[in-house]
């Protein structure tokens, strides 16, 4: 497949979303929280507790919704700032308990409208970004479809980063690059090889741990695999002192573009 | 200088834009013309008034060197890594002619070191607009995260001047990673007990928005500044809404909640000496080294 040929299956609408991973995992034990406690609930952030095997669970997704109903209702997969701050509000009663965080990360990027701006989106995910990288639990994100810009980021300042083998991740959308540089979308194919957005990509430029095979719908041997997986490594990180988890996942992202820098 | 003296401020000169037509002997490069008002300003004069303008208050963009000189005390700024540089590690096509273009204007789309405020050692970042409008490269992030490493280990205040169209594309997702570095430099700053404090200049938007241009323990503005996250195009573009008057700027992110206080150029520094004494920080007895 070629970039722009990942970019449309990471957006194809029949994919699976974030409450379909829940669902596989989860089933039966998830529980779904709500609301920011300062402002609304934001559907487009899925949320709530679970347990993976024996060890409670923090999940946070990002729900593009499966059909037009639920599209609208979910504003596309678009958070605005009380659904980051919902994010952050979880993130943060996980580390109270502390428990590990899951982040399942499907998204264009956050919404870009009035209310959005007028609420502090900047100022949600630069706190999401900032509480994140010392939150005293372990956190793995995996992107499963898009990941759009500082909406995306603004779950995905982790321990570790997963990516399914068809999502992608960029600092801007492949459109709107060409548009601006080029002034002309239909180049779209040329800047998504150029913003190097692909799973492969980005493993090889160091930002991403892993690559997921993409579990197919009925496929409950994949689930359990990718279950088994993420407890793992989920317990591998709960057992380190949590400053050293903290000064891992600064070093993380501390390292990560520098091997290019010169003096 | 003397010799204009007659053209100061609030004569009829000011308000007409046929001004040159009166003083025909003034060459043309002594003379600015406010993009706001259009109001033409002797170039001596909007230089004495900290590149604002006398007649509508606008805040002219100004260089990196100039906000240096309005905000650290003379010749106190000692830069640091200013060598550091990247390239173009994507191989993202014409981005080096960019990068070429772009250093007439300076090494980088930031310019960080130490510097005495007031008398006192503060770690200074300042941002240029010039350089790819200011957009967040992986040196500039690494340079900023360096400049909060340096002040957490010697326990000094850091101020910013951001002015940022945003993410660097050519740089993609290594672009993107620079707010959660920078991010976490400033977190580590901040638990260290120290004052971090941002001055946020016209344009400041996108990817330093949704980092730390909103990560200040006290944010200022100055006045009339674009302050967003998605800036008011794209809103308009995807959205097809019409946007409120002024939504935005300084003022209207004040009235929002999400800044301290909107100050202008010439009371930047005063303030800022201001906050850094009441949070404890002393004059500096020898220079900054
Ligand atoms: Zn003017």
């Amino acid at each position: 497949m070629t970039a722009y040929e990942k970019v449309m299956a990471a957006r194809d609408a029949k994919k699976l979303t974030a409450v379909d991973y829940i669902a596989r995992m989860f089933s039966d034990s998830f529980i779904e929280l709500h609301g920011d406690r300062r402002f609304a609930d934001d559907k487009a952030i899925v949320a709530g507790l679970a347990m993976l095997y024996d060890m409670p669970l923090t999940i946070i997704g990002i729900e593009k919704g499966r059909n037009t109903k639920e599209r609208v209702e979910r504003n596309f997969g678009q958070a605005q700032p009380e659904g980051y701050r919902k994010a952050l509000r979880l993130m943060k009663q996980a580390e109270k308990f502390h428990r590990p965080v899951l982040c399942l990360v499907d998204t264009s990027g956050a919404y870009p409208g009035i209310g959005a701006e007028e609420r502090g989106q900047g100022q949600a995910i630069a706190e999401n970004l900032m509480e994140m990288m010392t939150l005293k639990t372990p956190v793995l994100t995996i992107l499963i479809g898009e990941g759009g810009s500082g909406g995306a980021l603004a779950l995905a300042v982790s321990d570790e980063v997963w990516m399914m083998e068809n999502s992608v991740y960029s600092v801007i959308s492949p459109e709107g690059c060409a548009s601006i540089l080029w002034k002309d979308s239909s180049k779209a194919p040329q800047a998504a090889e150029a913003l190097k957005m692909t799973a492969q990509d980005l493993f090889d430029l160091g930002v991403v741990e892993r690559i997921i095979r993409q579990p197919k719908a009925e496929d409950a041997a994949m689930f359990e695999s990718l279950k088994m997986l993420i407890c793992r490594t989920l317990e591998k990180n709960l057992a380190l002192p949590t400053d050293r988890l903290t000064e891992q996942r600064y070093a993380r992202f501390r390292k990560i573009g520098t091997a290019h820098l010169t003096q | 200088m003397d010799l204009f003296s007659f053209v100061k401020p609030k004569n009829e000169l000011e308000t007409t834009t046929d001004a040159k037509q009166n003083v025909p002997f003034v060459p043309d490069e002594m003379w600015t013309k406010c993009p706001k008002c259009n109001t033409m300003l002797l170039t001596t004069d909007l230089e004495e008034n900290f590149n604002v303008c006398t007649h509508c208050d606008h805040h002219f963009r100004i260089s990196t060197k100039q906000r240096i000189d309005i905000l650290a005390d003379s010749d106190s700024f000692v830069e640091r890594d200013s060598e550091l540089s990247g390239g173009n590690i994507l191989d993202f096509p014409g981005y080096d002619q960019k990068l070429e273009k772009a250093r007439e204007s300076g090494k980088e789309s930031v310019v960080c070191g130490e510097c005495l405020i007031g008398g006192i050692k503060t770690v200074l970042c300042v941002m240029n607009a010039g350089f790819m409008m200011g957009s967040m490269g992986t040196v500039t992030g690494e340079k900023i995260t360096r400049a909060f490493e340096y002040a957490t280990e010697n326990s000094l205040p850091v101020v910013a001047c951001t002015v940022s169209g945003g993410a660097r594309m050519q740089e993609g997702i290594l672009s993107l990673m620079q707010m959660a570095k920078t991010s976490g430099a400033v977190k580590r700053h901040s638990d260290a007990g120290l004052l971090y404090i941002t001055v946020l200049t016209d344009p400041t938007t996108g990817g330093v928005t949704a980092s730390f241009a909103m990560e200040g323990d006290i944010i200022l503005a100055e006045p009339n500044t674009l302050v967003a996250f998605a800036g008011p195009r794209v809103i308009e573009q995807t959205m097809r809404q019409k946007l409120p008057k002024d939504f935005q700027t300084s003022e209207f992110v004040l009235q929002k909640g999400f800044i301290d206080a909107v100050v202008s150029r010439d009371k930047l520094k005063a303030t800022i000496t201001r906050l850094l004494k009441i949070h404890g920080y002393k004059e500096n007895k020898e220079a900054a080294q």
